[in-house]
């Protein structure tokens, strides 16, 4: 008999069996959204309100305010140098960081203290970050510069010592039995393994930093946000525009040449 | 114990050589109590291809990689040279391991480094970090590493990376890469496994030519019996963790080879 003459043929059956605790898990989140929202009270009548303020704001932003041009470029030139400095001290102390924290190259008693490192890096948005440094060390780019640097440690330290964990270790082996110190290991047996994934990291995290050096101002830790805000709140929507449509542009270009150097290293 | 008189085959010429490896009582457990490798006693002394034979999973290559310390032994000795490498650590256990030339299953080249690089990995333990961070070299290893890459046969591929390569110009990389250590011994660790037949041969002979101008000892873990018995002029057949043949190819009969992998209908 061949399986086309097989009767219910074409029905389909289920292949393993069915996950009660999956679909209680689904069921509940589906009540909680529902739940959620209407703690939140949203309602269409707020919505077509709010339609009408967009109109009048979007109005009030239209043509876009330049005169103010040179202000504007001296912020977005301050934003600038915040994410550049901020990404390079960024890379060159995720560097140890994130071999430290590489689990199948460091003992415990490293990649612990290294991951607690990592890990408070990561547990602050940036604006956070910023605010705590505006306080340490005033108003001003020093506080932006150095709440990126911690932002760039974590993304690029956790995501390098990861990178580190799944390299080939037969590569490291080899160098290993050859007698090499082990400084001599990691620059010829780990770091060819992971260094273009390094770089993509690295390029990820400048262009990460420009679009954040932009908003720590609003905190006064440096940079257009400042600026930006103070247009928010004097209700300067013409130049708010400006601000905003110049922020696109400078993110667009960096995104053109972040593309461009990951390719280059490929 | 088959062949009595087969241990001492090659065990009484040229003792007082200075190349050469000793292993004493070798015990190796990974997990206490189970035993991998049971008292091993293996000499080796002077020139020429030593072959291990043996199914898998029988602590060959636990045994190999015990002499250059990438495996822990957890009793006995290993003298290389005359001095014990049990025990050795930090620098005095890195300058034993610059003695020791190692050829891989898997080539294990760094993929993304050029030929050449790989090559030069070779010397790694005699360059300081710093120049070896600065991709230098010093001009003799440069040197030598083109010529022994010529001939190896891979003299045009120098500059192209490693995992350009098909599986024998890797391995001819990774002989090269051993020999370019000046070794006291080169060891290889079931170096045709990844390999067809032909490529086979020609890395086995290979690796006698190359050992042969260099004057180094060969121990190569193989589990194709005909192959290892093809080259070596000693074969030690292992099983179950013990040696339990050792002497010239010829000697071995299809009793060994049963007691050594185990029922006969392969053999037929």
């Amino acid at each position: 008999m061949t399986p086309d003459a097989a009767p219910n043929r074409g029905r389909l059956v289920a292949i393993g069996r069915p996950s009660w605790t999956g679909r209680a898990l689904w069921a509940g989140l589906a009540l909680y959204v529902v739940y959620a929202a209407s703690l939140l009270d949203i309602t269409w009548q707020r919505f077509f309100a709010g339609l009408g303020h967009g109109t009048v704001f979007i109005g009030r932003m239209l043509p876009p305010d330049f005169t103010r041009w040179e202000l504007l470029v001296s912020d977005l030139a301050e934003s600038l140098e915040i994410a550049i400095v901020a990404t390079f001290f960024g890379i060159v102390l995720s560097l140890p960081v994130g071999l430290l924290a590489a689990r199948n190259l460091m003992p415990l008693w490293v990649t612990w203290p290294a991951r607690l490192i990592i890990a408070v890096c990561r547990s602050f948005h940036p604006v956070i970050v910023a605010i705590l440094f505006v306080k340490a060390v005033g108003f001003g780019a020093l506080a932006g510069i150095l709440a990126l640097i911690i932002a760039s440690i974590g993304f690029i330290g956790k995501l390098f010592a990861e990178a580190i964990e799944e390299i080939s270790l037969k590569q490291v082996e080899a160098i290993r039995a050859s007698g090499a110190p082990f400084a001599n290991i990691i620059t010829y047996g780990v770091l060819p393994q992971v260094l273009t994934r390094f770089i993509g990291f690295c390029t990820y995290q400048l262009d990460s930093n420009l679009r954040n050096s932009t908003m720590v101002g609003l905190v006064g830790a440096g940079g257009i946000g400042g600026t930006l805000f103070a247009a928010f709140q004097r209700f300067d929507y013409d130049f708010v525009c400006a601000i905003l449509l110049a922020i696109i542009a400078v993110i667009m270009i960096a995104e053109v040449i972040t593309t461009r150097l990951r390719a280059s290293f490929q | 114990m088959h062949g009595p008189n087969a241990m001492t085959t090659n065990a009484t010429e040229s003792g007082q050589n200075a190349r050469s490896l000793v292993i004493r009582h070798l015990d190796k457990e990974y997990v206490r109590g189970i035993p991998v490798l049971k008292d091993i006693n293996l000499e080796i002394n002077g020139r020429g291809m030593t072959a291990i034979i043996g199914p898998s999973g029988t602590g060959k290559s636990t045994l190999i990689r015990c002499i250059n310390r990438l495996v822990e032994p957890t009793r006995g000795e290993i003298l290389v040279d005359g001095q014990n490498l049990v025990g050795l650590h930090g620098k005095a256990l890195r300058e034993a391991r610059r003695r020791i030339g190692m050829v891989f299953q898997e080539f294990n080249l760094v993929e993304r480094l050029t030929v050449i690089e790989n090559l030069l990995c070779g010397r790694l333990g005699y360059v300081h970090p710093f120049a070896a961070w600065m991709r230098r070299f010093p001009e003799e290893d440069v040197a030598r590493a083109y010529e022994l890459l010529d001939i190896v046969g891979l003299k045009e591929f120098a500059m192209q990376r490693a995992d350009e390569l098909s599986g024998g110009q890797r391995q001819r990389v990774g002989i090269a890469r051993a020999v370019m250590q000046k070794p006291r011994i080169l060891l290889a660790d079931e170096p045709t496994s990844s390999l067809d037949p032909k490529t086979s041969v020609e890395i086995m002979e290979l690796m006698i030519q190359l050992a042969g101008q260099h004057d180094i000892p060969v121990v190569v873990n193989i589990h194709d019996v005909n192959l290892g018995r093809r080259f070596a002029q000693r074969v030690v057949g292992m099983s179950g963790g013990s040696i339990i043949f050792d002497g010239p190819p010829d000697d071995i009969t299809d009793e060994h080879l049963m007691q050594i992998y185990g029922g006969k209908k392969w053999l037929q």
